[in-house]
């Protein structure tokens, strides 16, 4: 097994002689996805802009204030951020080359993150059915169900990616692309939580203002 | 079961379409039945279908882009022919319903996808044989974004027989795009094709990013890459901060129309305006996504054919990195009647006539780099020349549509459709055009013949001319766009005259297939044995045309700029290696075409509402992603021995020459 792959350092995945511009070292997907998390975040800066455009048309609906539940989604905050640092601990048995460690701490995470998703799913169902402000009641909620859920399916689909990693990991073991794309999903996942502090800051704290 | 989708749904009223479906159709089946009797399927998969090579992609969006030009144009002679007649008491062949689709789908395929594709496509071409790359960063990835350029051409293509497209106008804008007012399916044709185009584009603009910051051969300095690779790094970045947006815009407005959602209505809080900021949050820069890579071309080509190196090349870095952050600042011009004040209006129309000052260094560079040299005047500079003439008029209106006091006289005016058709046919289809025939040898070792290539320079040169600068002085009598009928006969004969210059156009298109078809059929005469047929400064043309699949057996060393001019100078511009290593390529692979096909199943079915068969293409595209993703085996070794008998069947006959003819442009000289 060679050297571990880290934002700043990639190894060639063939040893030898060869040339290899052409291979995919690491470095270059990291580059790249770290370029694509940066469209993501302009994906959310849209949805932040049209948030903050539309968060006082409540067209004689419900506000935030009289909808949000701050300990629910604090609990909710606190599930992803623990996810975080599980996966934090993930990466760390990765890089030691612990192969068994890497898949509990994997599979860890997801519960945390499944965790969220499902209050998440709770909490829409909870203002859909029983309060009556669905996203179709007034731009405000469209704009708050449409914001809040592009982050949900984000999750979600990280959920997915770290059920797919697990698999990989043990069946690949620690090899130069199963790390990139590790290390991949490891940014994705503590983006997916520095978004959610500003969806918790702007969206439900300013909410209840 | 099916949704929304029945029979009804084909338009059999409609004779204009049942005929265009009649003629697709018989175009369709011939053109199978003769890929089927050649026996080229196989071929067609193996090589092109499947293909990783950036410069296969490349040429596969070319000619992606050249038919949608041509659907692009029917639908522009339909109009010219019908503002012909429609004046008065005539109600013209058009009616209303069937005009607004086609004036909407003209915009949306002229920009989505004929100059995307092309521009695209051009970087895919000559970016990576530029900066002595081997293909881009993720070949794989750029299979997948072709693929999903074509899904979007399958929507738009098929809403003309299936249902009908959106009657909107190109931008789509709601209220009129919300399910209240467009309750068809055409909007949301639009919406899909849109997404599914613009998530390749997106993926495109990444993947440039990282390979001209990455895979710079060994030695090349940022400022010692070609303008053109220049042009190409800031248009990917505009592609990856402006694409998102849009993607944002069109999902709120797909919210609005499948979730009952109010981001856009006019009921319950939902703000119109608010589409309109976003979507020209992406929209202008999306027209210095188009340009920056002509601006690129044209410094090539001039350079080139004016013998000497580019005039100021520094300044042209920073005039291109300076539109591109520019063109962020400048949105709220497309809307100064939206009624934002003064203040902001006036800070949008000073920033926007700021950006007239880099282009203009830009057009200075360029003449100065003409001045004194010895100017060839072959097709791509006469493309050139005919660009700098017209885009410096198209300039001009654009300053004067930057004032907004102006503006509230001319906006949506037919001065504001000249004055964008005068800098997008003027700049970006001159641009792409000069670059066809700059290029085309590189892509497929010859040249394209010159006779038939000037004539359908004139006819489009005329045409152009003919067909707009009647519709600024229409602008400036009070006629506004898109009218499918008018009652003021006054306007008649400029709008015949510009019928005319659509005709003229026509011609050019038709004289332009001919000098392929011409090209095509004498290329035993037009071939260019050395890779270098005009003299060129640039590492593209260090490389045989057309160029190995693997571009260059050994990576050349740079440590100036216009390197390959400077070897031939030295006489060192094509050194025979006494060792060749082996080189790692990657393999070809069908996931990107399927995962495309799965796409375009998902879009037909999100356009239907046929949900069951939405969540398949969206597993079956979740499902070939995932087969990629496990298979390890997506590279293969290609043998030094074997790069060796490539480079040596081309580099002994080609040093060979050189001795004998001289220095430095040998290959011009034979070519």
């Amino acid at each position: 097994m060679s050297t571990a792959i880290t934002a700043n350092h990639g190894v060639l995945p063939h040893g030898g002689a060869h040339e290899h511009e052409h291979h995919d070292d690491g470095s270059k997907t990291l580059l790249g996805f770290w370029i694509y998390l940066m469209s993501d975040c302009l994906i959310f800066s849209g949805l932040f802009a049209t948030f903050a455009v539309l968060g006082h048309a409540t067209a004689g609906g419900p506000s935030g204030k009289e909808l949000f539940d701050l300990k629910f989604v604090f609990g909710e905050t606190m599930l992803l951020l623990i996810s975080s640092f599980t996966f934090g601990l993930a990466m760390l048995n990765m890089h030691a080359g612990k192969r068994g460690k890497v898949i509990a701490w994997l599979f860890v995470t997801f519960l945390f993150g499944a965790g969220f998703v499902g209050m998440e799913v709770y909490e829409f169902h909870h203002l859909i059915v029983f309060e009556h402000a669905g996203p179709s009641r007034s731009a405000f909620l469209s704009a708050y169900f449409g914001l809040v859920g592009t982050h949900g399916l984000h999750v979600t689909s990280g959920l997915i990616w770290l059920v797919t990693m697990m698999v990989m990991v043990g069946k690949f073991g620690l090899t130069d692309a199963v790390q990139r794309r590790l290390s991949c999903l490891s940014l994705f996942w503590h983006f997916l939580d520095l978004v959610w502090i500003c969806v918790f800051s702007f969206v439900y704290l300013f909410g209840v203002l | 079961m099916f949704g929304k989708l029945s029979l009804s749904a084909i338009p059999y009223h409609e004779p204009i379409i049942m005929g265009t479906l009649l003629m697709v159709c018989l175009g369709g089946a011939a053109l199978l039945g003769f890929v089927t009797y050649q026996r080229k399927w196989g071929y067609l998969w193996t090589e092109w279908f499947t293909t990783v090579d950036h410069k296969r992609i490349g040429i596969m969006y070319g000619i992606l882009a050249m038919l949608m030009l041509l659907r692009g144009f029917a639908d522009a002679i339909m109009m010219r022919a019908q503002q012909a007649v429609a004046s008065a008491d005539a109600a013209g062949y058009l009616p209303p319903h069937h005009y607004d689709q086609i004036f909407t789908a003209h915009g949306v395929i002229m920009i989505f996808f004929v100059a995307m594709p092309f521009v695209v496509g051009l970087m895919n071409l000559v970016v990576p044989l530029q900066i002595g790359a081997r293909d881009v960063a993720y070949p794989f990835l750029n299979s997948l974004s072709y693929w999903l350029t074509a899904s979007g051409v399958v929507l738009v293509m098929l809403s003309m027989f299936v249902g009908d497209f959106a009657a909107t106008g190109w931008l789509a804008y709601p209220p009129l795009s919300e399910l209240k007012f467009s309750p068809t399916v055409g909007v949301d044709y639009y919406i899909w094709a849109l997404q599914l185009s613009g998530l390749g584009t997106t993926l495109s603009g990444i993947n440039f990013i990282v390979t001209i910051l990455r895979m710079r051969t060994p030695g090349m300095k940022l400022m010692q890459m070609p303008v053109f690779t220049w042009t190409a790094l800031v248009t990917n970045i505009l592609i990856v901060a402006a694409f998102p947006v849009l993607t944002v815009a069109l999902a709120l407005l797909a919210a609005d129309r499948y979730l009952d959602m109010h981001f856009f209505t006019n009921e319950l809080g939902g703000n119109a305006m608010l589409y309109i900021n976003l979507i020209w949050i992406w929209g202008h820069p999306e027209v210095y996504i188009l340009i920056l890579p002509c601006f690129g071309v044209f410094s090539e080509v001039v350079a080139t054919f004016s013998g000497k190196p580019l005039f100021g090349y520094k300044s042209m870095v920073y005039a291109t990195a300076g539109i591109g952050v520019a063109s962020f600042v400048v949105w709220l011009h497309h809307f100064f009647t939206m009624g934002s004040g003064a203040d902001v209006n006036a800070f949008f129309g000073i920033s926007t006539m700021i950006i007239s000052i880099p282009t203009g260094v830009k057009l200075f560079n360029w003449l100065f780099t003409m001045y004194r040299g010895r100017i060839k005047f072959t097709l791509p500079m006469l493309w050139t020349v005919a660009f700098m003439v017209t885009f410096t008029i198209g300039g001009m209106t654009g300053v004067l549509l930057a004032v907004p006091g102006a503006d509230f006289v001319l906006h949506n005016s037919l001065f504001l459709i000249a004055h964008f058709h005068n800098v997008i046919i003027g700049g970006v289809l001159f641009g792409l055009f000069a670059a066809i025939n700059y290029w085309f040898p590189k892509a497929f070792g010859f040249k394209l013949e010159e006779r038939w290539g000037k004539a359908s320079f004139w006819c489009w040169v005329v045409g152009f001319y003919l067909a707009f600068m009647p519709l600024y002085v229409l602008g400036l009598m009070g006629m506004t766009r898109r009218m499918n009928h008018y009652a003021n006969p006054a306007w008649q004969p400029y709008l015949i005259v510009a019928a005319v210059g659509a005709v003229f156009i026509a011609l050019g298109i038709g004289f332009m297939l001919l000098q392929f078809a011409v090209s095509i059929r004498n290329r035993a005469e037009n071939r260019d044995l050395t890779g270098d047929p005009w003299g060129g400064r640039t590492l593209e043309w260090a490389t045989s045309s057309p160029a190995p699949f693997y571009n260059f057996a050994v990576l050349p060393k740079v440590d100036e700029l216009d390197q390959f001019w400077a070897d031939k100078e030295h006489r060192r511009a094509y050194p025979s290696h006494a060792h060749y290593a082996d080189i790692h390529m990657p393999r070809n692979t069908g996931v990107g075409l399927i995962m495309a096909a799965f796409g375009t199943v998902l879009g037909f079915a999100m356009v239907w509402h046929i949900w069951w068969l939405a969540i398949g293409g969206l597993l079956g595209m979740i499902g070939s992603f995932m087969v990629r993703a496990f298979d390890t085996d997506v590279d293969y070794c290609v043998p030094g021995a074997e790069v060796e008998k490539i480079e040596r069947a081309r580099l002994v006959p080609l040093n060979k020459l050189i001795e004998n003819v001289g220095p430095a442009s040998a290959g011009e000289k034979v070519a």
